[in-house]
Order: structure tokens, then sequence, then C-alpha cells
């Protein structure tokens, strides 16, 4: 063994040592799995029993969109596990424990995010891709289905899977800067459906002008397959847009964790 | 070895600890004793890097504490053992704390076995007694084989055999060469280990000293004579060295001359003496009597800075 250093390397170490030992954060991980996959099965068999009446209504028609419902709910799952991760530790006055142990602070958070973000990705790109497949079974049945091949699907189904990292993040954020889960949970809450309705209030050119640039509509543009220019953001100019609340929000919180009292 | 320097520590309008300078030496164990909320809490999140001081300083081994490389190795500490998450076994616990610093796996179970708690090491932290608790915060305390231990009140808690071991422990780590500065509320606690003392109220510092000289300056102990005439005894003892009181049973109670010195004077003087015992300070009361003496000696400085 190398000489005793706190290195990032080691402090992300710990940090998974942390995650895969702690019941709450393990829970919220497979919650998003089974809100992936069962939501969006379950919205493809309802669709399949109603498939689209119409040509209008035929066009509009996502399978893809379909098969990734969940994904809506599922960002509850991993925005709360971004909170957990980080307010638990301040909830049980652990911070301390593991501030005292790595004095510059900053390496917690980080080790935080990289293990948030990896087992996010680890457990969603392969969710996604099965309710994507399994999907798409369903809605063939009624000759509904699309394909990986498509233009713009497979960006869809793994961009899901980007989103829902992204959202745990998020969630990382408001918890580093609140210090409370109920805070940031609400906080969370409010940034990704509360925040939306409000805009929702605006006049109608206004609010989709301002709409397409809040985190959540941002972010989705990169799980849809077809955008709407007028609503949506590109897919990728969306989630860089997105991306850049999470950075803003741990920027904050960094800057919370670094300077001053623990 | 601590440091501290003019060290003054403020949350808003309260002031915890007010212009405090000490040093803790390597190699003993130093006592650092005060009533509740005289600011021994903050003082030691201040030695571990955890509060930032409003002024003054802070070095542990020569260094600010948010300074080192191996934080772990230089600085031990536990403030307070219900500090773990509840769900997480006391090994896991232990393992991610060695891991930020690369300590091996096999000093985790070292320091599992140094605190007696191997056969519950699998089990939730949150299910723990608080004694049990407080042996899973030394063992975090020692995980990196600190050059210096700081524990708050690491006692409390522990039964009989626990306090025993603790005593032990902290006399061992101090014989390591190790700085050991531990806190207490509980003079009786402190005296059996400590040979320094490092006494604060209300966030200042009230004496720092070697144990026995504290117990020696705080209230001399005093001699209860019960005698056939105390007021003529009471004439003959007087001296500018020497005070005497009444007790309410018509005792004299004499500081400044020792037992034997009162009964010769007394047969000297033709005076029975029906009884004559040394009354001795108990730890608890000097500790009182001196932080008692500086929250009455500060109470003016205070009305004038309010």
């Amino acid at each position: 063994m190398s000489t005793l250093k706190v290195t990032q390397t080691r402090v992300m170490k710990a940090e998974w040592t942390k995650l895969r030992t702690q019941p709450g954060a393990l829970w919220s991980l497979l919650s998003a799995v089974i809100l992936v996959i069962a939501f969006g099965i379950l919205y493809s068999l309802l669709r399949e029993a109603r498939p689209p009446h119409g040509a209008a209504a035929a066009a509009s028609f996502d399978p893809t969109a379909v098969s990734l419902s969940g994904v809506q709910l599922a960002q509850i799952a991993t925005g709360v596990l971004g909170v957990l991760l980080i307010t638990s530790e301040y909830a049980t006055g652990l911070i301390r424990t593991t501030l005292a142990a790595v004095p510059r602070r900053l390496p917690v958070l980080w080790g935080k995010a990289s293990v948030l973000v990896a087992s996010v990705a680890a457990l969603s790109v392969p969710a996604a891709i099965a309710v994507f497949l399994g999907g798409q079974t369903i809605l063939g049945r009624q000759h509904l289905s699309v394909s990986l091949g498509d233009p713009g699907v497979t960006r869809a189904v793994l961009g899901s899977a980007l989103y829902l990292a992204v959202a745990g993040l998020l969630g990382l954020g408001l918890g580093g800067l609140l210090r409370s889960t109920a805070g940031g949970i609400a906080a969370l809450f409010g940034l990704l459906f509360a925040v939306p309705i409000l805009v929702g209030f605006l006049p109608g050119s206004l609010s989709d002008t301002i709409g397409k640039y809040l985190p959540g509509a941002a972010g989705q543009a990169v799980t849809t397959v077809h955008v709407d220019a007028a609503t949506s953001l590109s897919p990728w100019t969306g989630f860089a847009v997105f991306c850049a609340y999470a950075v803003v929000l741990l920027g904050l919180g960094a800057a919370r964790m670094r300077r001053g009292d623990a | 070895m601590i440091e501290i320097n003019e060290l003054t520590k403020r949350y808003g309008a309260t002031t915890a600890v007010s212009d405090l300078t000490f040093t803790v030496e390597p190699g003993t164990v130093t006592g650092f004793l005060g009533p509740n909320g005289a600011g021994k809490s903050t003082t030691m999140r201040m030695i571990l890097g955890l509060d930032e001081p409003t002024s003054g300083s802070v070095t542990v081994n020569g260094r600010p504490p948010r300074a080192h490389t191996a934080p772990l190795h230089e600085a031990g500490g536990m403030l307070d053992p219900r500090s773990v998450l509840p769900s997480r076994s006391a090994y896991h616990h232990l393992l991610a704390l060695a891991q930020t610093t690369g300590i091996r796996r096999a000093r985790v179970d070292e320091v599992i076995d140094a605190v007696g708690l191997r056969s519950v090491a699998n089990r939730p932290a949150g299910k723990f007694s608080l004694g049990m608790a407080q042996r899973l915060g030394i063992a975090a305390a020692l995980l990196g084989d600190p050059a210096t231990v700081v524990l708050d009140e690491p006692v409390n808690g522990l039964d009989v055999e626990g306090i025993r071991w603790m005593r032990g422990l902290l006399t061992e780590l101090a014989a390591q060469g190790k700085t050991v500065f531990v806190s207490s509320h509980l003079m009786s606690e402190i005296a059996q280990t400590a040979t320094h003392l490092i006494v604060i109220g209300q966030g200042r510092l009230i004496a720092d000293t070697s144990v026995a000289d504290f117990i020696a300056s705080a209230a001399p102990s005093s001699v209860r004579v019960r005698s056939s005439d105390p007021s003529g005894l009471a004439v003959q003892l007087r001296s500018p060295d020497v005070t005497v009181s009444r007790a309410d049973d018509g005792a004299l109670l004499v500081t400044g001359l020792p037992a034997e010195r009162i009964g010769a004077i007394a047969a000297a003087s033709g005076i029975a003496v029906a009884e004559l015992a040394t009354v001795e300070t108990s730890l608890e009361d000097a500790f009182v009597d001196l932080t008692n003496d500086a929250v009455e000696y500060r109470a003016p400085a205070f009305e004038k800075e309010n």
C-alpha cells in the first residue's frame, strides 16, 4: 500500500463504499429501475389496447416516448437519491467525520457526484434499452413500433439514461446547498414540476419561450425523438442547458461546503 | 501537539470561544475541562478543521488542520459518537473512512479488535448502545494511527469496565508519545487520567496547569475543630495566612494550618479538643469553585460588551 494521503480516487472509492452500504440509496436506485421498466411496459400495453385513431393522431404518435414514459417518474427517484447522498450526512452529523478526514472538503462532493452518475447510468442504460425493446415488442403487435436504427431513437433511449443521471446531480447540488433532506426534495420538486406549471400560466408565446429553458423541458429534449422547435430546444442544446443547471447548483453547493463551518 | 493562539469563535452575536491561547503537549493526557456550554466542543471542532476560527489560529502538529495531506494520520477525533448513518454497519463506516486516506483494510480490523467491537462489527451502527457507539467513535479516531487524538466526552455513556478501559487506553496512547486531548464536564473523570489540565468557562481560559497544582490552588483543604472554647481558640489561631470560620454546630473551620499545629496550639492554650479532622476539598468542589469565580470575574466585562 502506498503512503497515507487523501486523493480524489480514494475519496471516490470511499463514497462508493458508502453508497453501496446505504439502504436508502439502494432503494432509490431500485425504484428508478422499477419505475422506468414497469411504467414503460404498462403504458405500452395501454397504447396497444388503445392505438391512435385517425391520420393526425397516428402521425404524432411517438412509440419511443411511450416506452420511455417511466423516465418521468424515475427522475424523482434519482433526484431524491442525489439529495439523500449528502443530506443524510448532515442529518446524522456524519458529515463532520467525513470532512475531518477530507479537510479540503470538495473531493467529497465530487466523489459523491461520480458514484451517483456512475451508478445511475450503469442501471438506467440497460433499463432504458430493455423497456424500449419490450415496449416496441408490445406496440409492434399494432404495427406501431420503431427500432433503435431509426433516426434519433438510440439517442433518445440513451439520452433518457443521461437525463436520469443529471437529475440526480440536480438533487445532489440542492442537497449540498440546503443541507436538509426535506428542503432538498421540496426544492427538487419545485424546480422540476412546480416552476413549469407557473410558467404555463404566462401568455402563450412567452410561456413557450421561457418554458423550453426550464430544467425539465430542456433535459427532456434529448429523450425525445422528434422535437418541436417552437416548444423545445434541440436535443443536445437542451441537454447542455440541463447540465448547466446541475453545474450551477453543484457549484453553489460546493461554495457553501468549502467555506465556513461544516 | 496542538497550539492554539488567541482563538476566538463567534456564531452571530454569540461568542462561543474568546481569545483562547494554550498548547497541548505530546506524551501526556491533557484534560479539557469546563461546564456544559463553555466552548469545549467548539474548540475541538476548530482543532479538527471543521469550524473556521473567527480570529486567531489553531495548528496541529505544526500545521493548520485543513492543510494536512493525511489528516487521519495527524489528528484523530471523536466529537459525537452518534454521528453515524444508522443503517450502515460499523465495519463499513470505518472502511469508508479508511479508504479516503488509503488506510489498509487490515487496519480497520485492527481497530475494531482494539476497541472490542469484533462481535458487532457487521451490525448497523444505529442499533448500538451509547457505550458501543463511543467505542466505534474511538475506533474511527485511532484508524489513521494519529499523532494527535482529540476526544469529546469519551467516557460519557461507558459502564465501569468501559471507563477503566478508556483510562488505560488514554494512558497508553500518551505513553506512545501521542498528544491526547480529552474533554469532560466532570473533574473526577479527568483527574484520574490526565496529568495536565486546560480549564475554560464561558469560552475563556481559566486555568492551564498540572492536575496537582489545580487542585491545590483551587481551594485548600480545611481542618474542622470542635472544642470547649471555640472563640478562645479562634483568637489563638489568628494569623495573616489563616482563615477561621464557624460551622453551624459551633465547630471551627480552619484553613492555612495543618491539623497537628492546631492541636498543638489548643493544647498550649489549655483548650480541650473534642474533634480534629482534615476536610479534603473534592475535585468537583475545586472545579466548581474555580469556574464560579471565573464567571463572577467576567460578568462586568460581558455587560460592557453588550
